[in-house]
């Protein structure tokens, strides 16, 4: 080894690896976010800046997209528009100087509360199961276990999308269709497979030890898995939540196909909101900014718990 | 504290019998060690006392009330486990003070605080009450674990190789003091490992299990010096015990059955007297040391105490002491003379 010129570990990326990678990750970084930046940018622009050619980079920022976003509006004559009283708010003033008035809120405030009923609830309900299943997997003898277990992944064998015809006319049958009901346990169901697996994996990591010395020390079965396991998993329960939020959340073609009115989500929602002459580029932006940040803070979040990753410390294998 | 009872306790591991037909009576306040290679079913025993694993037939009795059907929280027994398995999550105090929080056994506050401290201080992890589990050393780790068993008052302990993760010197310091604590308290142990040194020096008696089989029970001295079998005078003696066949020894009064003569390394003697050998090998252990010693076609060891001068090579002439040699049968059993 001695006559290496490089003196570092082996198993130590070298100064010249290290800095390939940071390169690489920057650039990789760069170009997801560079799409990112452009939404959040055209939500402050003015529906002419917005579709502009060359494209502005710099511009006079402007809440109008947002204003637009959450309310309804309706053009007036000027005739109208003189007789009016001054405007009360900042954003009547602005909707005015388009010779405007708000005749109410959009749907759009419904949509997003949909998609946070629809979108947690399932993931609640995914995570939930899928903790008690993956324990029951791992720690009991369930008869036909390997059976069953592929039996539950094979449903990720395919696109969801797939079986949208089948589903429709079973949520159609059923009166599920356009309801919070109907969508959270269609995306539980999707979700669920997802994790089962991923959160046996993390049973499986907890050595029974732990439990049984619970049983032993006076703890039920239910107790122990209470204070002993669930404290163990909270990283894989946090990672598990993540993905299953992300699916629930962003998925677009069965909200698209089985909601309308009542339990619509914001991803159908959000790019068909017509503004004057066409889709009003702005409002559509905005709307997308504003739904891109609860995964975005509930990822924040549970970061922690995703990094802290499991301690194994206390027994030695 | 109270008895354990045994009563033709049968486990199956689908075709493999982990235990088979155990008959075992502990006595209050005894020191029981369970001694035998890995696969024996020492473990099992001990999970099926504890009610971890199902019986698949017989009985298990404690303190005189049959416990068998009963969950694991409600025999009232502690365990103390190999690899610790302390609450990662928790601080020692916490995990100390885990079976007094528990449902079935809650104690005040108060109560729960002292007697943590009590075990803390007998065990000497006083100052470590406020640590996380895990930011302890492994000889401190098991003191945890066994603090958590002393904690509250059992039926009785069972240790399942408590000590065979730790390093040599904290295990010779941790059985000192788990047999002055067991004889302060009065406490039922029931004791597994492979570790003979660990059977010889603390066990009240001794329990030699082989493939789910009691081989032999008694006091360590008994076990060891009147093996019931080969596999037993095997188990127990480091250099193990010599076995060789009977023309190796001329004219000695055998009983008509043996077949084979057991002789312990101790009990040969280099002292120019009985059979021609040659010294293959010598390895010094400082306060003794290790002959290997080859006599015809049997090749045997001796243990003679301090540094000996014998050289490999060199022709000496082994002594085997007629009181403490053993006769074993065709089948391996012992052969009284």
């Amino acid at each position: 080894m001695s006559g290496t010129s490089d003196a570092h570990s082996i198993v130590e990326p070298g100064p010249t690896s290290r800095r390939v990678a940071s390169v690489v990750v920057i650039v990789y970084a760069l170009v997801s976010m560079v799409p990112l930046a452009w939404i959040v940018m055209t939500g402050f622009k003015s529906p002419d800046t917005a579709i502009a050619y060359p494209p502005e980079v710099v511009f006079e920022p402007t809440l109008e997209g947002y204003v637009n976003l959450f309310t309804d509006r309706t053009r007036q004559t000027p005739e109208y528009m003189a007789d009016l009283p001054p405007p009360e708010t900042w954003y009547d003033e602005l909707v005015r100087s388009r010779n405007m008035v708000i005749t109410g809120p959009s749907r759009f405030f419904g949509r997003y509360k949909n998609s946070l009923i629809i979108g947690f609830g399932s993931t609640f309900l995914a995570v939930f199961l899928g903790t008690l299943a993956a324990y029951a997997f791992s720690r009991f003898r369930v008869p036909l276990k390997d059976d069953l277990l592929f039996f539950i992944l094979s449903t990720r064998m395919f696109p969801p999308i797939a079986v949208a015809v089948p589903i429709y006319l079973m949520y159609r049958a059923l009166g599920l269709s356009d309801s919070h009901f109907g969508m959270i346990i269609l995306y539980t169901a999707v979700n669920l497979s997802l994790s089962v697996w991923l959160l046996k994996g993390f049973v499986d990591e907890i050595p029974r030890e732990y439990e049984e010395a619970a049983m032993i020390d006076g703890y039920t079965r239910l107790q122990a898995f209470w204070k002993v396991v669930l404290p163990q998993m909270s990283a894989g329960i946090a990672a598990t939540a993540i993905f299953c939020l992300i699916f629930a959340w962003n998925e677009y073609a069965f909200a698209l196909l089985l909601t309308s009115g009542n339990a619509q989500t914001a991803p159908p929602f959000i790019p068909i909101i017509i503004g004057e002459g066409g889709l009003d580029w702005p409002a559509v932006a905005a709307g997308t900014t504003l739904f891109m940040l609860p995964v975005v803070i509930f990822t924040v979040i549970l970061r922690r718990h995703l990094l802290r990753g499991i301690t194994f410390g206390a027994v030695r294998r | 504290m109270a008895e354990i009872r045994l009563e033709r306790a049968t486990k199956t591991f689908g075709q493999v019998h982990a235990v088979r037909e155990l008959d075992l009576t502990i006595a209050d306040g005894e020191f029981f060690v369970l001694l035998g290679p890995t696969g024996a079913g020492k473990t099992t025993t001990l999970r099926l006392v504890a009610g971890l694993e199902k019986l698949d037939g017989g009985r298990v009795h404690l303190g005189g009330r049959d416990v068998s059907a009963l969950a694991p929280a409600a025999r009232d027994v502690a365990f103390v486990f190999q690899q610790y398995a302390l609450y990662p999550h928790y601080t020692v105090f916490d995990n100390l003070a885990f079976p007094l929080r528990s449902p079935l056994r809650r104690r005040s506050p108060q109560e729960v605080t002292r007697r943590v401290e009590e075990v803390a201080k007998l065990l000497r992890i006083e100052s470590k009450l406020k640590n996380k589990a895990t930011k302890l050393s492994g000889g401190e780790m098991q003191r945890v674990g066994i603090g958590r068993a002393l904690v509250r008052e059992p039926n009785c302990f069972l240790m399942d190789e408590p000590l065979s993760s730790l390093d040599a010197k904290l295990r010779e310091d941790l059985r000192v003091e788990l047999k002055h604590i067991q004889r302060d308290l009065g406490a039922t142990i029931l004791y597994v490992t492979h570790d003979q040194i660990e059977a010889l020096t603390m066990a009240d008696r001794i329990g030699v299990l082989e493939e789910g089989r009691l081989l032999q029970v008694g006091t360590p001295r008994d076990v060891y010096t009147r093996p019931a079998s080969v596999s037993v005078a095997r188990r127990l003696g480091s250099p193990a015990i010599n076995l060789l066949r009977m023309d190796a020894v001329p004219g000695i009064a055998a009983p008509s059955r043996a077949r084979n003569i057991g002789i312990r390394p101790e009990d040969v003697q280099l002292n120019g007297r009985g059979i021609e050998a040659e010294v293959e090998q010598v390895e010094h252990l400082g306060a003794e040391s290790v002959v290997v010693l080859r006599a015809g076609e049997e090749r045997m060891h001796a243990l003679v105490s301090g540094g000996t001068s014998v050289q490999p090579g060199t022709a000496v002439r082994a002594e085997l002491s007629r009181e403490a040699m053993l006769f074993f049968d065709e089948a391996g059993q012992r052969v009284d003379a």
